[in-house]
């Protein structure tokens, strides 16, 4: 067991190191917007999964940072004039301040109250969007545009909009990986494991558990304001309960609690959803609802998961 | 007639979509409670299997000519067997992992209900034909009653009543309570644990779908229909807490009453008044109303 995991710690920086090396490259191989929205659902993935896969809380609520970010660095952008990175931070404090509301509303109640209360939040929230006039109802927030990155860089050639998000991706990504390996990330990993303990041991839970919830919602609003610059649109798809879903899914598939599970998720769903929209229609939901099933069912460990059991595996062989 | 300067007839008319929206959110909050009380499930599909309840009764009127008194017995009989399915052959096996793998399961199920419905009848509604026997309407003098609409909150109150006797007052309702409290003691009695959680999964999910045939001459019958009222009914659910079946019932209505008040004084807020008073609660009572600490 110490053998397969010094291994791991070994091997770590050499994959991470290549995968920066690939997201180098990648945009010369394959269409950057395809890319461009991986890394945002990447990124909104890992940021779900610090909360799910780390502290063990499941939001079902998630989508209300992703998309409340998404519009107000539109709004900053479009109607405020705002270069891009103001934009992306705007979008970020935005959702860390409503992720502090849905936090301490939450964190009142455990299981599954936690998630009923995260997503009744977040489809108050969905409402809100919808009513108010200055997010464009039904239409959304339309001809966003992405501007100049620090008033020099333009962003509308799509290579240099594809390093924007990349260099996001890579900020977000660090901040959730040295958080699982800090002394909080463990305070957090204990409270998942066994909260009474936790508690006994002295710890606030509390604070623990909404400090984690606003660096997540941060986080996967700071996935949303990029998507929002990417295709200059915030909609209201960003903010529906079926995002909220879908980035469980996304978890879950690529694998709960794995530093690199969300990302692959992410990428396996979106490359999906892209191949099937045009050949199935509406059957896209029922396959999606058949992953979830099937991920439930018979494939709990996700991807990731399962591959890195699979390692295991075959070091104590 | 004004009332604080509305009239009588809006504000009587509001109060009674209030009162039926409260019915629905009294039987649906009843079935997710009892499921939750046994299980330990939250179960993510009852928006699905209200909807389902609602298709049923349609595709039995236009293709079989099955006419709604028959539907709204069938309709919960053919919806709960598939759930007796459901729980037979899935969530059987997820009794022993964290309670989120069941939701988290009824979620992919929801999703893959809604998504062939919406494949085969597309997303604007189906009308359901109000029936015969319960056409027109009465002047009450301060409002006007159309007959079916007072006949859905008498037939989801008498339903909710009927299951409160049911659980509190019977002996099958006894080995629940007995269940829910400790299923192993409850086993060792003697009593067959494992297919009275059948039987409470089979039983909630037909109260839903007896909503859904309730609703269907009300409301369009669309494969959407369900999954907007969930979300609200599991709002109604943290507000009341789900110790309690009777909680469930007057929770259930009064909100359904608080959201037709709001949507005649203020109808901008009448989408999110519940999910706001959820909020208060939460910051009040974190128990919910009915809850145990």
């Amino acid at each position: 067991m110490n053998n397969t995991n010094s291994m791991f710690a070994r091997a770590t920086p050499l994959l991470f190191g290549a995968l920066f090396v690939i997201g180098l490259i990648a945009p010369f191989a394959v269409y950057p917007t395809f890319l461009m929205k991986i890394l945002c659902f990447g990124l909104f993935a890992c940021a779900f999964n610090l909360l799910l896969g780390f502290v063990g809380l499941l939001s079902f609520g998630h989508a209300a940072f992703l998309g409340s970010a998404g519009y107000i660095c539109g709004m900053l952008v479009r109607d405020m004039g705002v270069t891009p990175e103001v934009g992306i931070i705007g979008g970020t404090l935005a959702a860390g301040a409503l992720g502090w509301v849905f936090g301490v509303l939450a964190i009142r109640r455990t299981g599954i109250y936690f998630a009923m209360i995260t997503l009744a939040l977040s489809q108050m929230v969905y409402f809100v969007v919808l009513q108010w006039k200055a997010t464009g109802g039904e239409d959304g927030l339309q001809g966003v545009p992405r501007g100049h990155l620090f008033g020099l860089i333009d962003l509308s050639n799509n290579i240099a909009m594809y390093y924007l998000v990349f260099a996001v991706f890579c900020i977000g990504f660090f901040i959730i990986y040295r958080t699982i390996h800090s002394p909080f990330g463990q305070i957090l990993k204990a409270i998942r494991e066994n909260e009474p303990r936790a508690i006994s041991l002295g710890y606030d839970v509390a604070k623990f558990k909404l400090l984690a919830f606003v660096l997540s919602a941060s986080l996967a609003g700071m996935a949303g304001a990029t998507k929002t610059l990417v295709f200059q649109l915030a909609s209201l798809t960003d903010v529906h309960w079926h995002m909220s879903g879908e980035v469980v899914l996304m978890t879950l598939l690529g694998g709960l609690g794995t530093i690199l599970g969300p990302l692959v998720g992410a990428a396996t769903i979106v490359s999906l959803q892209t191949e099937l929209a045009d050949s199935v229609g509406s059957w896209v939901t029922v396959i999606m609802g058949a992953i979830f099933v099937i991920c439930v069912l018979l494939f709990r460990r996700g991807i990731v998961g399962e591959l890195q059991a699979l390692i295991q595996r075959a070091g104590i062989r | 007639m004004e009332i604080f300067g509305v009239p009588s007839a809006l504000l009587g008319s509001q109060l009674l979509v209030g009162l039926i929206n409260g019915s629905f959110y009294a039987i649906l909050s009843l079935g997710l409670a009892i499921i939750f009380g046994l299980l330990n499930i939250i179960n993510f599909t009852h928006g699905a299997q209200y909807m389902m309840g609602a298709f049923v009764a349609w595709i039995a009127l236009n293709k079989l000519g099955i006419n709604y008194w028959v539907a709204l017995l069938l309709a919960p009989l053919a919806v709960g067997a598939l759930g007796v399915l459901i729980e037979r052959t899935m969530l059987r096996k997820l009794y022993k992992l964290d309670h989120l793998y069941g939701l988290l399961l009824t979620f992919g199920l929801a999703l893959i209900f809604e998504g062939i419905f919406r494949d085969q009848y597309g997303i604007s509604g189906q009308s359901y034909p109000v029936p015969e026997l319960l056409q027109g309407g009465v002047n009450l003098g301060f409002m006007f009653l159309p007959i079916y609409r007072g006949w859905v909150v008498v037939a989801a109150l008498t339903v909710c009543f009927a299951t409160w006797f049911i659980i509190e007052k019977t002996k099958l309702g006894a080995y629940l309570r007995a269940g829910t409290e400790n299923p192993q003691m409850v086993q060792a009695l003697g009593i067959n644990v494992p297919l009275l959680i059948t039987f409470t999964y089979g039983f909630g999910v037909a109260l839903a779908a007896f909503a859904g045939v309730l609703a269907a001459p009300i409301y369009q019958v669309s494969p959407l229909m369900g999954s907007n009222l969930i979300i609200v009914v599991f709002a109604v659910v943290v507000i009341g807490g789900m110790g309690s079946i009777m909680g469930s019932i007057l929770t259930g209505i009064g909100l359904g009453l608080i959201e037709g008040l709001t949507r005649v004084f203020y109808p901008e807020a009448s989408a999110v008044v519940v999910f706001v008073i959820m909020v208060i609660v939460l910051l009040v009572r974190p128990a919910g109303l009915f809850g145990k600490a």
